[in-house]
């Protein structure tokens, strides 16, 4: 057995591993959620109508957060540590944007009379909400993640030269990026 | 490798006490609280789970009795009711109320807190760090989370039976609108509310588990541990965990519309309601079959996620106790393989009187039926380990027998009930609860059982009572088939399950002696099991201590560990792992330790 065998070709660190596990998870309540609303498409009283067109930037804005966090990411590894924590700033800034334009979404539904909620609303517009409700639980937690490594990296006075959690944090928003874009091809154009 | 840097690496996950655990491991600074209460080593946790488990077990099975009080005899009063359960049980006759709610309760609790959490959550968090060779799991911190979770949910779904209108009483799958509507009934209201957040802070800790579970498999083995190497116990408890985690979200999604159609007035389940006392309910355009749909999404693999962990461990006990090799190893892999997929494929088998398609419906009888194959290999498997092996009737190797016994007659009615045809006439009797109760209830009970009789004596360096357990062991299974054999009958001849009170019916009038033997039955099985909790309990502070490292001369590595392991499981270094887990009766030799490194004049390897 060669030295290199005992070093071992670098394994995938456990964490790393459990979050694309987790991811997966996810996929499958997010695959639950859509298929649960292709069968319910294809019953009576559907209400058909068109998708708020803010959903067009906060598209525009959650990939542009991906491009942020990839930069935060690279800057991190070079240790250029004000640029990294400008970055993740400007990410979960675009994060919490990108939570409230998808609220005006709901808000032009509202306005549009497509009750989203309560006795008048129909199950289009009530998935529309829980779906994408529930996608911004999701990001809400990524904000929430990089908050926490924002605070470590200003309050550790011990030098951290581990990239995991950015790591960590820069896949999951990218999964959550890729979610949505999925949910939003999901809702033009697949079902 | 990977085991020191996720105990010991600074990064992440910020747990202080484990910097300084690194130096000294045999005496590190253990408070009472770090040690029992909010304990991150995955023994403990293990002990937390399968405790919180009996504790339910205690309680969903003391259910059943009272339920089975009632069908066994409805005319007769007992004044001893009124006073444990009040006005459920007023004049000392439990109320159809009370009787749903137990029904449900039983169910709910018996399927997840004790089959689920109780069984793969104890099993999971022991034997994997000790069978794989690894100090801890992935992530000790989420493995504590995942049991406070399901202690939480424990706490939740408990209170839920002291509300004024008690617990939910719709049948332990929610269905809506009896879920949906907090009108519908009296345990729809608060009741509800208390299951859906027990229930959905359940999913939270069994998918914190799951996660961990996988993760800690597949990376941290020790070295030499490559995965045709595991022992089978494992390789069940990594399909069961993919199955949660796959599962359980669906389960997730299919909660969560309940919640909006319960408190957010949406139709994604409700059309066309009218309630007595209510009037008609504006909601329209919803469908209660897709909730269905993604409840038993979740619902089929999660009968999988309750029987794979006592399938893995039955096999491991028949091989160690026969001292023999398993028989046919990478089939059992492949028969785990094959129910794990075939598990998500069959769920409309539930479901083939709901006005589903026969076409489709007859899909759904192929792959349902296809479920025998891996289970026969199985079987089959598990009869040519047990083919002329040297047994030893240990309590453990007695209850995995059963299990197999049980596995036997239980999925046998299974190809009955796949049929949709035969579905037709025997959906919702009682044939359906012997059959389920058998294949997956009681079998999974005994494997857990011996899972427990087993591994006792690593769990708490103490033997159980073998007097005791032989006792427990006759009647528990003379007991389970008495009470669900009979039911086969009452089945067959079509009586619906879920009711009240047969003695008023014409057609059910017949049963009334047997529904009496029955009931009594549950009653001596559910005594027996107070003699099974006597010995646990009492063995762990009195029992006879175990002197021996390996009591039963068995090959996989938690024997090669001290005889009470201490947070990281082995003094020094993890042992390196040179061979499967099967070498019984090799080349002469009684057992061949998983850590012994092959020797030249080995017959084969």
């Amino acid at each position: 057995m060669s030295t290199i065998a005992n070093e071992a070709p670098k394994r995938i660190h456990p964490h790393k591993f459990t979050l694309w596990v987790a991811m997966g998870s996810i996929i499958m309540m997010f695959a639950g959620l859509t298929s649960a609303y292709i069968v319910k498409k294809n019953q009576s009283s559907w209400l058909e109508f068109d998708l708020p067109v803010v959903f067009m930037y906060s598209t525009l804005v959650i990939i542009l957060s991906s491009v942020t966090i990839h930069l935060a990411t690279k800057a991190f590894k070079a240790r250029e540590m004000g640029r990294y924590r400008m970055l993740i700033t400007v990410t979960a800034i675009l994060g919490l944007l990108f939570m409230g334009l998808q609220v005006f979404g709901f808000m032009d539904l509202e306005a549009r009379n497509i009750a989203l909620t309560g006795a008048r609303s129909n199950s289009a517009a009530s998935f529309l909400l829980v779906i994408t409700g529930l996608h911004m639980l999701h990001v809400l937690g990524g904000v929430i993640a990089l908050m926490v490594i924002f605070i470590k990296a200003y309050v550790s006075s011990v030098k951290n030269y581990s990239s995991l959690s950015i790591e960590l944090v820069g896949t999951y928003w990218h999964f959550v990026d890729i979610l949505w874009i999925y949910l939003f091809i999901f809702y033009n154009w697949i079902s | 490798m990977s085991n020191e840097a996720v105990l010991h690496a600074p990064a992440g996950a910020g747990l202080h006490h484990e910097a300084h655990g690194d130096h000294h491991h045999e005496h590190h600074h253990e408070t009472f609280i770090s040690k029992y209460v909010f304990s991150m080593d995955h023994k403990m946790i293990a002990k937390q789970f399968l405790i919180t488990g009996m504790v339910w077990a205690v309680l969903g099975g003391l259910m059943s009795v009272l339920f089975r009080l009632q069908l066994g005899y409805p005319e007769a009063s007992f004044p001893w009711l009124e006073d444990i359960l009040g006005k459920w049980a007023e004049g000392g006759k439990i109320t159809p109320d009370a009787y749903y709610a137990l029904v449900t309760t039983h169910g709910t609790v018996l399927v997840f807190f004790v089959l689920t959490a109780g069984l793969s959550g104890t099993f999971a968090n022991f034997l994997i760090p000790l069978q794989i060779g690894a100090r801890d799991m992935a992530s000790p911190f989420m493995n504590m989370l995942s049991y406070w979770f399901f202690f939480a949910a424990s706490i939740v779904m408990l209170s839920s039976m002291f509300v004024e209108f008690g617990p939910f009483s719709g049948g332990w799958t929610a269905y809506p609108p009896l879920s949906a509507l907090a009108s519908a009934s009296p345990g729809s209201g608060t009741g509800m509310d208390l299951w859906l957040i027990a229930m959905a802070l359940f999913v939270v800790s069994s998918l914190l588990g799951g996660l961990n579970y996988i993760a800690t498999i597949l990376n941290m083995r020790t070295k030499g541990m490559s995965m045709t190497r595991l022992p089978l116990t494992i390789w069940a408890l990594f399909f069961t965990a993919v199955l949660g985690v796959l599962s359980f979200p669906v389960l997730f999604s299919g909660f969560i519309l309940l919640i909006f159609d319960r408190n957010f007035g949406t139709s994604f389940y409700l059309s066309d309601i009218f309630i007595n006392g209510v009037g008609a309910l504006p909601n329209e355009g919803g469908s209660a079959i897709l909730y269905q749909h993604l409840f038993w999404f979740l619902g089929h693999p999660e009968v999988y996620i309750i029987l794979l962990p006592a399938m893995g461990m039955a096999s491991e006990i028949l091989s160690v106790n026969s001292r023999k090799p398993i028989f046919g190893y990478m089939a059992m892999i492949g028969s785990l393989f094959a129910i794990a997929i075939l598990a998500f494929l069959v769920w409309a088998h539930h479901m083939f009187v709901t006005g589903l398609n026969p076409f489709l419906g007859s899909v759904f009888v192929l792959l349902t039926l296809l479920i025998a194959v891996p289970s026969a290999i199985k079987v089959f498997n598990w009869l040519t380990t047990l083919w002329r092996g040297n047994i030893r009737f240990t309590p453990g190797m007695m209850f995995s027998i059963g299990f197999v016994s049980l596995f036997i007659s239980g999925g046998l009615t299974g190809i009955w009930l796949g049929n949709s045809a035969l579905d037709i006439h025997l959906h919702d009797t009682y044939f359906v609860i012997a059959h389920f109760h058998i294949v997956m209830g009681v079998a999974s009970m005994f494997g857990m059982f011996a899972g427990i009789y087993h591994w006792f004596p690593k769990m708490y360096g103490r033997y159980m009572n073998n007097t005791l357990s032989y006792l427990h062991f006759w009647i528990t299974l003379a007991g389970a088939y008495m009470i669900f054999w009979p039911m086969h009958y009452q089945g067959l001849a079509g009586m619906p399950r879920r009711y009240y009170d047969y003695s008023v019916w014409e057609s059910f009038k017949q049963f009334a002696e047997l529904n009496r033997f029955i009931s009594t039955v549950a009653m001596i099985v559910f005594a027996a099991q107070l003699l099974f909790l006597f010995n646990f309990f009492y063995s762990i502070f009195k029992g006879r201590k175990v002197t021996t490292q390996n009591p039963y001369g068995s090959n996989t590595l938690e024997w090669t560990a001290p005889i009470n392991p201490g947070h990281g499981n082995w003094v020094g270094e993890i042992p390196e792992v040179h061979r499967w887990a099967y070498d019984y009766g090799k080349d002469g030799q009684e057992f061949i330790s998983q850590t012994t490194p092959v020797g030249a004049d080995e017959s084969s390897h």
